[in-house]
């Protein structure tokens, strides 16, 4: 187990009624880390997102981060959403200092002003680049602008882990590209550990130091045919180079090769890779046995 | 191509047009009513039915302009004070009163679970049902009319202002306690200035049902006040007061709901209305 770990999961079971949703989830983020989860839709990585969020619980299982239970929503966490991330009703920079006048416990005083917290909000937008939009109204910013300001909103509390939940989704090809170099740029400047889910295998490839896949689409021993309950397993774990390279990185064939490898691993209900056979050479890549694995091992 | 310039799906016509229409139907009652007016006073001068605008006039001056003689008050303003006040004050705590319960139905189950089937059930008994007991228990004071405005508006608005509340996006709610917020931080930072505007929506909605409940209650059991003036003057036919009457109550209310959709154009720019 490493000590470094951020963010520690272990035997995590997540089922709604009798489906299985996360089958036996252990991982672990090491501090630093940029670490992308794609998956096939179904395959529970959204569920994982939120366990970590402490929006759900897991039906069995340890999801620990620094070495504590996550609990409900807090500051532990920050998070980044596809959309409804901002408050309408404020302006970028009112987004952006919300968080200080939470914790300060001036919530409820209109007329608290902390210079401080000013211009520290100022110096997380110039960050974004969005410091001359700070007196506009989410509303009138282009979705690309938005969700910089989400970023730079969560960023000011310095969550120890930045959650996001397919935060460019919503863009347009060619700011999603933009962004994606952006959040590379502010990932090694500042020095976060993200934890990044998104359904789309190009973007999944290109950031991040870790990719993840985790997939429905796998057989095991314990038989094949829709009776058996299976859900989403992590079936494959990449180390992936850890600095900023231009979008053209895209066209190159080692990168073309990784995703293909991706989606056969991850993305085909026809192509079927047993448990045993999964991709986890990552330093950080871990399992905790079964008691049938443990006596195999034993014997 | 020539778009039509008032008939049809592809209308547009310039604002001069658009006022001369808008005019229109007014003038058409208003024409209609001089006309059946003038044709009833020929036949019978002393008609009371529909009086002329002449005789309009007159009960004006008479009831806004000149001191009463019994009283030394002048009435319409008389009036309109009272009705306002019991107005101002059954809305505005039926308002306070949604808001805040309405927002705690709808941020906590706890409070949800308690409350929300008991005042689904309470919109449900018709106010002027209940009228009577209204009456009876706490007399035919300011207390009883203001109850009954109160009742009539509250369950609407706590309604109203409970799936406004619903309407708030989860993730908002769980990027603020992210953010270090508490739970009153996120009712009343975060979900409240959220439904204010939609909050305000819904007081201009009630405004009619106000209005409805104050002259019942006023017709029935009152010694001043718009609705207890019309009711009064009813028995002599003094239809040159009623109408007057009829036009200050809409005027009122015209001004109150504009009132209250320019606070939101104003104050809540960031708001658009869906």
């Amino acid at each position: 187990m490493n000590a470094n770990a951020k963010i520690h999961i272990e035997d995590v079971y997540k089922s709604y009624n009798s489906k299985v949703v996360l089958d036996n989830i252990d991982l672990s983020v090491s501090a630093g880390e940029f670490c992308t989860v794609v998956g096939p839709s179904g395959c529970g990585k959204s569920t994982l997102l939120r366990l970590i969020l402490g929006q759900e619980s897991a039906s069995s299982g340890k999801v620990l981060i620094d070495g504590k239970q996550v609990e409900t929503p807090n500051t532990q966490r920050g998070i980044v959403y596809q959309k409804y991330s901002l408050f309408p009703n404020r302006t970028v920079l009112e987004n952006v200092l919300m968080g200080k006048l939470f914790t300060e416990g001036q919530w409820w005083n209109p007329f608290y002003k902390n210079k401080q917290h000013i211009e520290e909000a100022m110096s997380y937008l110039e960050r974004v680049r969005l410091a001359d939009a700070a007196h506009k109204y989410p509303n009138e910013l282009s979705g690309g602008m938005q969700q910089r300001v989400a970023i730079a909103q969560a960023l000011i509390m310095q969550p120890p882990v930045l959650l996001m939940d397919e935060p460019f989704g919503a863009l347009d090809p060619d700011t999603r590209d933009d962004l994606q170099l952006f959040l590379l740029e502010l990932w090694e400047k500042e020095n976060l550990t993200i934890f990044f889910v998104t359904h789309d295998l190009t973007e999944a490839c290109f950031v991040g130091s870790r990719l993840l896949v985790l997939s429905q689409y796998y057989t095991d021993d314990r038989g094949i045919g829709h009776d058996v309950n299976r859900g989403g397993k992590i079936v494959a774990d990449y180390a992936l180079p850890s600095v900023a390279s231009a979008t053209t990185i895209k066209e190159s064939k080692e990168f073309q090769d990784l995703i293909h490898a991706v989606r056969a691993q991850g993305f085909s209900p026809d192509v079927l890779q047993h448990a045993k056979d999964f991709n986890l050479k990552h330093t950080d890549s871990w399992q905790s046995l079964s008691n049938e694995e443990r006596t195999e091992l034993s014997v | 191509m020539r778009k039509p310039l008032i008939f049809g799906l592809h209308a547009e016509h310039p604002l001069w047009v658009k006022v001369v229409l808008a005019l229109l139907p007014f003038l058409l009652v208003i024409g209609l009513y001089s006309y059946a007016s003038h044709q009833r006073h020929q036949e019978n001068p002393s008609d009371k039915l529909l009086p002329t605008a002449d005789q309009m006039v007159d009960a004006v001056e008479r009831v806004a302009l000149t001191p009463d003689r019994r009283t030394g008050e002048y009435l319409l303003w008389q009036d309109t004070i009272s009705s306002l006040k019991r107005l101002f004050i059954g809305l505005g705590l039926a308002t306070l009163c949604a808001l805040i319960i309405g927002l705690n139905i709808g941020v906590f189950p706890g409070a949800s679970s308690s409350l929300a089937p008991f005042i689904t059930t309470f919109s449900m008994i018709p106010p002027l049902a209940i009228l009577p007991i209204l009456f009876i228990s706490f007399g035919v004071g300011e207390v009883g009319k203001i109850a009954l405005i109160f009742i009539g508006t509250f369950p609407l608005m706590a309604r109203d202002t409970f799936m406004a509340v619903k309407k708030v996006p989860k993730e908002q709610i769980t990027k603020a306690l992210t953010l270090g917020a508490s739970e009153l931080a996120v009712t009343y930072k975060v979900v409240l200035p959220q439904v204010m505007p939609k909050v305000i929506s819904s007081l201009r909605l009630s405004l009619g049902a106000a209005w409805l409940f104050l002259i019942a209650a006023e017709a029935i059991a009152a010694t001043d006040g718009l609705g207890y003036r019309i009711f009064l003057v009813r028995r002599y036919l003094s239809m040159d007061i009623i109408i007057p009457y009829v036009l200050w109550i809409t005027c009122l209310g015209f001004f109150m709901d504009y009132g209250l959709r320019l606070l939101i154009r104003k104050r809540y720019t960031w708001y658009q209305a869906d």
